[in-house]
């Protein structure tokens, strides 16, 4: 058994985006706020902070995840993976991504690191989804400027290219 | 919007667990997926000393059938029991009402016995335990005991549990395929303006209602058709005694009663 203290520091080692991290947390801080303030990667918005709007989604060991409703402790020994780990490179943007700026997809962009996070690991387990699919995933996220519509095609448009880029892969082989 | 400051205990054996609890009753609080209990948190409703993660324990992780009860321990979360493969045949009315527990963001992390013990009156879980007839196994150092669900829900999140057990599993009962499931909310996967589940049973049906009175309540009618159904639906509806609230008034939840009650009670008695 291991009991950490209140309002002292402890060690938290997870991985990041595939590469080791580590920090000292506080049993009471959450993952959104050790991610942006401690490790300083702030991709990761903060919303409502009671796991409604969905701004802070994540993805923990393989599943999406309210980074707002998890403790930084919590997390030791995980795989994390946050929006950073989206774009190939810093001056380049990852297939879903391109399909957001593409299809005017985000507005004022506060939502929009939550949403690529659910959408990135729904298209990886469902390569051909429907609209009806793309819609109740987005059940789980508010976004107040595109009305979803947007969204949802620039979803379906990633799914169509990923699905392309994998067949042509495989006739190329 | 932050929690206040807690101990934070990872417990590796269940003794631990049931210790701390037992030492520190009402000041400790279990945690398991936090889908609940992260926002009391973050809100400051809840304000525990210590807080006690039970999600590395291995004999909570699991989904048995024994006999005829499904036994879904502590540490299940929702998402695992929708992918559990004999969901289906074994427990239809949670493969109907899972899909409207939270969002798959937060069933991945929230667990079934979490929802429970949170009592939240317009959740689906307790609503679906008390529908089926379902028990709580609670747990401490003095004793195990199992509670029908209708004695264990207490009133708007309170329940029976004493401060020093934990909810180590639920059982459901299985196989019962004659049921169905509906709820009306704002946005799919928000917490229900009233959610309706009805099962079969010898004389007729049992239909059960969250989110209109403090907990889920269920009422068996027997074979019931026409002018008698509404009536009995009618007055079903008047004995939960709705409020309004900003969500819903009170007289839209008794006619979301009526309605969906009648197709429920229809398609489980076809």
């Amino acid at each position: 058994m291991s009991r950490l203290q209140a309002n002292r520091r402890h060690s938290v080692r997870f991985s990041l985006n595939g590469k080791p991290c580590a920090g000292e947390a506080e049993p009471r801080t959450l993952l959104t706020d050790f991610l942006r303030h401690h490790i300083g990667v702030t991709g990761t918005h903060v919303g409502c902070e009671h796991g409604v709007c969905g701004a802070c989604t994540i993805d923990i060991d393989g599943q999406p995840a309210r980074a707002c409703l998890t403790l930084a402790v919590q997390v030791d020994g995980c795989e994390v993976r946050t929006v950073e780990s989206l774009a190939p490179s810093p001056d380049r943007l990852g297939i879903l991504q391109a399909a957001f700026k593409r299809n005017h997809a985000l507005q004022c962009g506060f939502c929009t690191a939550g949403i690529l996070m659910s959408l990135d690991g729904f298209l990886r387990e469902n390569p051909k989804p429907d609209e009806q699919a793309i819609r109740d995933l987005l059940t789980g996220h508010l976004c107040r400027c595109t009305g979803y519509t947007p969204i949802v095609r620039a979803a379906l448009e990633a799914a169509a290219e990923i699905a392309g880029d994998l067949s042509r892969e495989k006739s190329d082989a | 919007m932050k929690p206040a400051p807690f101990d934070y205990v990872r417990a590796e054996h269940l003794d631990e667990a049931l210790e701390i609890l037992g030492q520190e009753g009402s000041d400790a609080r279990v945690i398991a997926g936090g889908q609940s209990l992260m926002p009391m948190l973050n809100m400051r409703l809840a304000k525990p000393r210590t807080l006690i993660d039970i999600m590395r324990l291995p004999e909570f992780a699991r989904i048995e059938r024994k006999k005829a009860t499904i036994m879904v321990g502590a540490g299940v979360r929702q998402a695992s029991l929708l992918d559990w493969p004999e969901l289906g045949r074994s427990l239809r009315l949670a493969a109907l009402a899972l899909p409207w527990t939270g969002h798959v963001q937060t069933r991945s992390r929230g667990t079934v016995c979490g929802s429970i013990a949170h009592a939240d009156p317009s959740a689906e879980l307790p609503l679906i335990l008390c529908a089926l007839g379902g028990e709580v196994h609670l747990r401490s150092t003095r004793r195990r005991r199992r509670v029908a669900a209708r004695d264990f829900f207490a009133g708007m999140m309170a329940t029976t549990r004493a401060d020093d057990e934990l909810i180590e599993a639920v059982s459901f009962p299985a196989d019962q395929q004659r049921c169905a499931f509906r709820e009306v909310a704002r946005r799919h996967g928000d917490f229900a303006i009233v959610a309706c589940a009805a099962v079969a049973t010898t004389a007729g049906v049992r239909l059960s209602i969250g989110g209109v009175a403090d907990m889920p309540v269920s009422r068996d009618l027997p074979r019931l058709d026409g002018s008698a159904l509404e009536d009995a639906l009618n007055a079903f509806a008047y004995e939960l005694d709705a409020r309004d609230d900003v969500h819903a008034s009170a007289r839209y939840r008794r006619d979301l009663v009526r309605m969906i009650g009648r197709d429920l009670v229809r398609e489980v008695l076809q």
